[in-house]
């Protein structure tokens, strides 16, 4: 019996199935336990690092700082984001459905930066 | 261990697209999408607000108040803050050996190691009990910044600072009422492999609850 589905369609039986079978592009390769108790250890030691910089009042004083927190936690986002939420090895729609709103509110988020003052250009 | 993880992307019942991709599965992805621009204009509102507020207390300077003379020391715990951001990032660990373990129930275990590994119950019940530990720390915090004189309604910091890290909480929260349901299913018929895609979704959804918290902790903690 067919289903709702299929019957609305004009595909015959078999290319319907394929058609609706998953993606080759859904296959990949995936991390080993391994990787995911060494993600784990990577990420606890950025932190680590990142809270052992804060305790450093030289370096808190410095220019270095903030860059420094940032991209570390740019960096733990990316792997929690590629490894654990397997975006890395997913289809590519997900990539879009991810980094298009992200995109979309980072760029929000540096506007209203700029146009409360948080954040300067110098013109001449 | 370096047993190879198989993520089997087709479920026992078919929700295809057109892209041949599981429409539940894209319609999680677009959520988070959207909780992205949620959070982030949330955090917008954090930072834009940071540093002009009247009175204190503030999050990393000391303040006294000139009407009573008052000393508020720094209100941010950096210790207990930095130990429930591990907590939490560990629970992404478990979370994603929970879903490890769902898909790869039906793999033969022939070691101890692999039981553990292989063991779906466990995983869960430790990425909810960490979860659980998360909002344990928050609610500490929460309840020390009052007794410290900051609540919602004290000044900026304080009205973007529980705004933003209480809507966090409440998605955490979710979350664990998220995983304690998978743990029901577990024990009424078990988790298979034909089930990794529920399991699959809760963890995307946990390990997005994750990485806000990262920056969270960045933004708001870390820098002064």
């Amino acid at each position: 019996m067919m289903d709702s589905h299929a019957s609305m369609t004009n595909l015959p039986d078999s290319a319907e199935a394929d058609a609706h079978a998953p993606h080759a592009e859904e296959e990949h390769a995936h991390p080993t336990w391994s990787t995911y108790w060494k993600v784990a250890l990577i990420l606890a030691l950025i932190t680590v690092g990142e809270v052992w910089a804060y305790y450093i009042p030289s370096f808190v004083a410095g220019r270095g700082f903030i860059p420094t927190l940032l991209t570390l936690s740019a960096l733990k986002f990316t792997i929690v984001v590629m490894f654990y939420m397997h975006l890395k090895y997913d289809a590519r729609i997900f990539r879009v459905l991810f980094t298009g709103p992200l995109l979309i509110a980072s760029l929000t988020l540096l506007a209203l930066m700029f146009l409360f003052g948080h954040l300067y250009i110098k013109v001449m | 261990m370096s047993a190879s993880v198989t993520h089997t992307s087709a479920p026992a019942s078919h929700h295809y697209t057109t892209l041949g991709l599981d429409s539940r599965k894209v319609a999680i992805w677009a959520f988070i999408g959207s909780e992205c621009m949620l959070f982030v204009s949330l955090i917008s509102t954090y930072l834009i607000y940071k540093g002009r507020s009247i009175v204190g207390p503030f999050p990393h300077e000391t303040w006294t108040d000139p009407a009573t003379g008052h000393v508020f020391k720094p209100i941010l715990n950096i210790p207990v803050t930095s130990a429930s951001t591990f907590v939490l990032l560990m629970s992404s660990l478990f979370m994603v050996l929970a879903l490890a373990a769902v898909q790869n129930k039906e793999k033969p275990k022939h070691t101890r190691g692999d039981r553990i590994l292989g063991n779906s119950k466990l995983w869960l019940w430790m990425t909810a009990i960490a979860g659980s530990t998360f909002l344990g720390f928050q609610a500490f915090e929460f309840t020390s910044f009052v007794h410290e004189g900051l609540s919602i309604r004290t000044n900026l910091f304080g009205s973007s600072f529980f705004t933003l890290t209480g809507f966090h909480g409440a998605h955490v929260t979710a979350g664990v009422i998220w995983l304690v349901t998978l743990l029901a299913i577990d024990y009424r018929r078990g988790l298979g492999s034909r089930d990794s895609l529920l399991v699959d979704i809760a963890a995307l959804y946990w390990h997005f609850v994750d990485v806000i918290w990262i920056v969270i902790f960045t933004l708001v903690y870390l820098i002064k």
